[in-house]
């Protein structure tokens, strides 16, 4: 296994997409010369200020970036411990953090002549925000999405459709997210000339999860500076939930080397990472591969994924980003888990405290925040990445809450 | 590296070299002149008798080589009939140590037919990579199609399949451009699986155009055999692609025949072995131009 540089945490992923022993390029032969092809076009465009200037200006005046910086005051008060602070992805164009990566993605495509574009989703943020760019850049879309996400996240399968995007709703497996990525993957096997695949997550084969952190970045860069500007520091610690982990990456990576910056990314719980039916890949999985890379999953003794759970369709994935599976092992980040029904709690507190309603994904890390602040003296910082806002989760909270609607 | 030239791995004296059965075959059927019926089922496919019955009958019904395809929870290669092979597969309790365990039985009877497991990565690396390919050599595997593993992570499962003296046979798409052929050649053992169309497992067929244009440009990269699937249903695409390349591998249209025969609860019928059986006898008709 390799081991990084011991000044940087920063340097990956190598030549082969490896962060450590995760990561990698595990597709079959007719993906491989496409996955290259992104790979070589990902490069190009990095090095082409063109491509970056067109990405900001969009994220600027299509997206409402910078997202503000907020300091949860009542929620700091409530919890009698360190300060909180939200970085505010929710209140980005869509409501969610996955449209910076979703831009940079349709730039890449447009670059490549590609002229169709498919997406998975989960919760149905990735598949909004896809379908949401696609209708800006007159792009046919299909989203694929698991027949039980099409079920439990009806407004977004409506917005999709309003935006012009096909939804195929796959009824294979368990019906979730990790089987709307299997889809999505056969689709563009047998669409390879024309189709790019918009994929949500800092997951799946190289370059994707490094070209989707590297846009994720926005998230922990303007934070850092937004930071600086209300503190005159960093903070000392940082929080995020985990799926397969695109706005933890996207908060993390800038601070990953300033040693003073404590980390945890949040997984789902579900009922209880002690029984069958939670999504903590990290904390109870071990290293495997699906979806052309080599990260931790959940899966049984004989090499089966084994069904995620979480009341978040969001974080409902038996795997994770391989760049988590790697500042796990080597412990710059600590993973922790919270229950549906700490996210729940989370939810609803946030919501009288702050006038915000958070999405599920985030209520789970808020729910960290909550455990975590009353430990921590009050001169103490923690900055959470609230990724995403709860309109689209109401329907579900109500049900869980006993609410007719 | 090709088949002729590679280093004699290291095996045990007492049982025959695995992967000499696969080169074996082709030079045999070469002389014969004829290409090779392939045959692709899922290993406890519905059941594990059933899978022993089908696979102990293939030989005598015409196939000239075996696939056996190992269940996994997430094939993204294949269509929706190998997905459902597998998820019955799995529901009577299929591993990849069950289906070593079938070809091992197999094995008693059969000692001339090659076994090739198809299959992901991930069941392999849950068993232990060093410890499957002496296992499956063991068992009587000659050769592995490993789907989710390019020639670009060979490392990964290439030194442990050479030293168990196991073919590892790659696939070569459309996709695959003259650049990229000689580099995944290098990487293939036994013979060249040709994935005929862009696509997953079973869900359209190429032209014998399109055949008759790829199979030359790979053949000037490499004097291994050439077998053709993904899309062979027919006896009659089956006959064409076996005498344009070196073999026709069917896989799906034997699964939905398998599938068709099932009661509605997924469980065989006495019918079912006869029924496979019947169309693998009308496809080596058609292979050995009859």
């Amino acid at each position: 296994m390799n081991k990084p540089l011991p000044n940087t945490y920063r340097q990956g992923p190598d030549s082969q997409g490896r962060f450590g022993q995760f990561g990698g390029r595990f597709v079959a032969e007719t993906l491989m010369p496409l996955i290259l092809e992104v790979e070589q076009a990902y490069e190009a465009a990095k090095r082409d200020p063109a491509f970056d200037a067109e990405w900001r200006r969009l994220l600027t005046h299509y997206v409402g970036r910078p997202s503000p910086l907020w300091f949860a005051e009542r929620l700091t008060a409530h919890l009698g411990g360190a300060k909180v602070y939200f970085k505010r992805d929710e209140l980005n164009h869509t409501g969610a953090h996955k449209i910076n990566a979703v831009l940079g993605q349709i730039l890449l495509a447009k670059r490549m002549g590609k002229t169709r574009i498919i997406a998975e989703t989960g919760a149905g943020q990735h598949g909004v925000a896809t379908a949401t760019v696609c209708a800006l850049f007159d792009l046919p879309c299909t989203v694929f999405m698991g027949a039980t996400d099409v079920e439990r996240q009806q407004p977004n399968v409506f917005r999709m459709k309003l935006l012009g995007a096909e939804v195929v709703p796959v009824t294979s497996g368990a019906a979730t997210l990790k089987d709307a990525m299997n889809e999505a993957l056969r689709y563009w096997v047998a669409n390879v000339q024309d189709t790019y695949y918009c994929i949500g997550t800092v997951a799946g084969p190289h370059p994707y999860p490094v070209m989707v952190r590297d846009f994720q970045s926005v998230i922990g860069e303007e934070a850092k500076q937004q930071m600086q500007a209300a503190e005159g520091r960093l903070p000392d610690a940082l929080v995020a939930a985990i799926g397969g982990g695109s706005n933890a990456m996207g908060l993390f990576y800038p601070f990953l080397d300033d040693s003073s910056v404590r980390m945890y990314g949040v997984e789902a719980a579900g009922h209880g990472v002690e029984t069958e039916q939670h999504a903590a890949s990290l904390t109870k999985g071990r290293p495997g591969v699906l979806h052309g890379n080599r990260t931790y999953l959940l899966q049984d003794a004989h090499g089966q994924i084994t069904e995620a759970h979480s009341i978040s369709a969001g974080l409902d994935y038996p795997g994770v980003g391989p760049e988590h599976s790697w500042l796990h092992e080597l412990g710059r980040v600590q993973y922790v888990s919270a229950t549906d029904d700490e996210a729940l709690a989370a939810f609803q507190l946030c919501s009288k405290l702050e006038g915000i309603i958070p999405a599920l994904e985030p209520a789970h890390a808020l729910a960290h925040v909550i455990r975590m602040a009353p430990t921590l003296p009050k001169e103490e910082i923690i900055l959470m990445n609230l990724c995403g806002r709860g309109d689209k989760d109401i329907f579900t909270v109500a049900r869980h809450l006993g609410v007719e609607m | 590296m090709t088949g002729s030239d590679r280093e004699a791995p290291q095996r045990s004296v007492d049982r025959p070299h695995p992967a000499s059965r696969i080169a074996a075959k082709f030079a045999a059927l070469k002389a014969e002149g004829r290409g090779a019926l392939v045959t692709y089922l899922q290993g406890y496919d519905p059941d594990r008798e059933t899978s022993l019955a089908l696979l102990r009958g293939l030989p005598g019904a015409g196939a000239d080589l075996i696939e056996v395809g190992v269940p996994f929870t997430d094939p993204m290669a294949d269509g929706p009939a190998i997905q459902r092979a597998a998820q019955r597969a799995l529901k009577v309790g299929a591993t990849l140590e069950g289906v070593l365990g079938l070809v091992r039985d197999f094995r008693q009877g059969d000692d001339g037919t090659p076994i090739i497991l198809m299959g992901y990565y991930n069941p392999i690396l849950a068993y232990g990579v060093d410890r499957f390919c002496v296992d499956a050599a063991a068992a009587g595997v000659d050769g592995l199609i490993v789907v989710d593993v390019p020639p670009e992570e060979a490392g990964e499962i290439e030194p442990q399949a050479r030293a168990a003296g196991l073919d590892l046979i790659r696939l070569v798409a459309p996709t695959t451009d003259d650049a990229r052929l000689p580099r995944v050649l290098a990487a293939t053992s036994g013979f060249v699986y040709y994935v005929s169309i862009t696509g997953i497992t079973g869900t359209r067929s190429a032209t014998a155009a399109s055949l008759e244009e790829a199979i030359p440009r790979i053949r000037k990269h490499t004097s291994l055999p050439i077998a053709i699937g993904f899309g062979i249903r027919t006896p009659q695409q089956a006959g064409e692609a076996a005498r344009l390349a070196d073999g026709a591998v069917v896989g799906t249209a034997l699964v939905d025949t398998l599938a068709a025969s099932l009661e509605e609860d997924g469980t065989a019928r006495p019918e079912t072995v006869g029924l496979v059986l019947d169309q693998v006898g009308a496809l080596a008709a058609a292979v050995r131009g009859r």
